[in-house]
């Protein structure tokens, strides 16, 4: 069977952009940014979508723990998984890291950070990604 | 002119762990049954379609298998395919097929095999795959963590308390104790549930749907035969909608929007309004989906699922409106491709006066509720023991 929750190499290859820059697509007609990129804009339906690199900071909307990992995470739980809303707009899924369970609130400000997501599965792929970590964490508050 | 269409027989396996029967021998059992019930032979079939999501043992071509071992070749035979959907898919497939014209009897089948798969992180990877695989699951985000986002959001937003949830499952349980065709024949405590094991915050083991293999299957028929039956059970109204494959492209989660077009469509088609359903079986793979399902369907304000459930207006006894009476996806158990078909077998059992133990007074309309992924596909229908 697959392992489905490891991309193979062309699907994790053609998407190194969002995954490494978190770039995704605003549309040159009205204005609507997507992430990660589509051809199609959702809301005007025009295809004149473009890249667009968002800046990485956003607000939780939800969280959750997860105790039971997919295939080849197993050695991370439990960890966060949150819904980060974009200061541009879009909303990301994402792992949050560097963060006190307790301190989890909807609403949260975050600021996303470049980490390694897998590695050593069975396609030998190190995979690295966007992660979040709440703002400021830590060197700003240890100066503060 | 639109023709009148019904389900004139039913069959199902028993949901449980079927470890020395496949894919093959659960659907071709749940079929003959449904034959046998609905007095048809298979040469009167015209046509098949089976619902399974098919990623769990591998096999592809599900359709042709099933026509194969069922002895229904050389007939066409689909396989559809829509998530945690996918019976509910067959099952309306089959409805427009003879809604057309084309045909006059079709089977819609159901079946899944989920323990061929043995690893947990396996089959935690097969069923995120119903999500975005790309940008949901391989980020970490499990099936059961797609729910527990919407319910950390409905919990927030509208005071829903994990108590709550546990009402859902231990109603649900409840009943299942009176099905014998489910997989979890045992009431829990709402100590116990809300004490199961986490897997993922809020949700823990207890407002899972379980992992089980079974299969389920209809016989749908026009009206010309289906008025030559006892007992027809009416497909009165098909409501079907999709939306963002990801949760996170949706700009509300803390409800369905597909499944409220979806029940809009139905209940339009079928010049029903909420107020007179008497019985529904609704999506609860995870506890909180029923609770958005009772919202979205019309039956309780945004944001009083929860409210409703503890008012116990769901229950067998006493409630307003009996929800999940064969025990739910969380205790009749969730054979993802079975379950749609199963929903609806329920409903006819209710309209056919023959749940037993289970059964609800003057039942005449019946609704069922499925959902596929997060709710990038909802399929709602209204069924009834009265043809107009």
């Amino acid at each position: 069977m697959t392992i489905l929750a490891e991309p193979s190499i062309p699907e994790y290859w053609r998407g190194i952009n969002a995954r490494f820059r978190l770039e995704g697509t605003e549309c040159a007609d009205c204005g609507r940014r997507t992430f990660p990129p589509r051809i199609v804009c959702p809301r005007c339906k025009s295809t004149k979508t473009i890249p667009k690199q968002f800046s990485g900071k956003g607000t939780l909307r939800s969280y959750t723990i997860v105790y039971e990992a997919p295939k080849g995470q197993e050695l991370h739980v439990p960890y966060v998984m949150g819904l980060v809303e974009l200061e541009e707009g879009p909303t990301v899924t994402a792992q949050i890291v560097d963060v006190n369970p307790d301190a989890l609130k909807i609403g949260l400000e975050l600021e996303v950070v470049f980490r390694k997501i897998s590695a050593g599965g069975r396609r030998g792929i190190v995979r690295y990604g966007f992660k979040f970590q709440p703002l400021q964490y830590p060197l700003h508050t240890s100066n503060a | 002119m639109t023709r009148d269409v019904a389900i004139i027989g039913q069959g199902m396996t028993k949901f449980q762990e079927h470890w020395d029967r496949g894919v093959r021998e659960l659907a071709a059992e749940a079929i003959t049954e449904a034959l046998q019930d609905a007095t048809i032979s298979h040469e009167q079939v015209q046509a098949l379609f089976v619902g399974s999501m098919g990623r769990f043992g591998g096999q592809e071509h599900i359709g042709a298998l099933v026509a194969d071992y069922t002895g229904l070749t050389p007939i066409p035979a689909t396989r559809v395919e829509a998530g945690c959907a996918c019976g509910a898919l067959a099952m309306r497939s089959a409805f427009l097929a003879v809604l057309s014209g084309l045909y006059d009897i079709v089977v819609a089948c159901g079946v899944e095999k989920m323990t061929d798969l043995t690893d947990s992180g396996d089959l935690i990877s097969a069923l995120g795959a119903a999500s975005d695989q790309e940008w949901e699951l391989q980020a970490g985000l499990t099936f059961p963590a797609v729910y527990a986002l919407m319910a950390r959001a409905h919990m927030a937003k509208y005071g829903t308390t994990k108590e709550q949830l546990a009402m859902v499952s231990a109603k649900n349980h409840k009943n299942a104790v009176n099905n014998p065709k489910a997989h979890f024949r045992r009431e829990f405590t709402i100590q116990q549930i809300l004490q199961a094991k986490m897997v993922c915050a809020p949700l823990g083991l207890l407002d899972c749907s379980p992992v089980s293999d079974g299969a389920a299957a209809i016989v749908i028929a026009d009206s010309e035969i289906a008025e030559t039956h006892e007992c027809p059970v009416w497909i009165r109204g098909s409501g079907h909608a999709s939306d963002t494959i990801a949760l996170q492209d949706r700009p509300t989660i803390t409800n369905i929007p597909a499944a409220q077009v979806a029940a809009r469509k139905a209940y339009e088609y079928a010049e029903i309004s909420p107020d007179e359903v008497d019985v529904a079986e609704i999506h609860d793979n995870f506890t909180i989906g029923e609770l958005m399902g009772l919202e979205d369907l019309g039956f309780v304000p945004e944001g009083q699922g929860g409210i409703a459930t503890e008012a116990g207006e769901t229950q067998i006894e006493g409630g307003k409106l009996p929800v999940n009476t064969s025990g739910g996806l969380k205790a009749r158990g969730n054979p993802i491709g079975a379950t749609g078909i199963a929903q609806a077998i329920e409903i006819m059992l209710q309209l056919r006066d023959n749940a037993g133990k289970r059964q609800v007074e003057d039942v005449e309309v019946g609704l069922t509720h499925s959902i596929g992924g997060s709710g990038a596909t909802a399929i709602v229908t209204l069924l009834s023991s009265k043809r107009r």
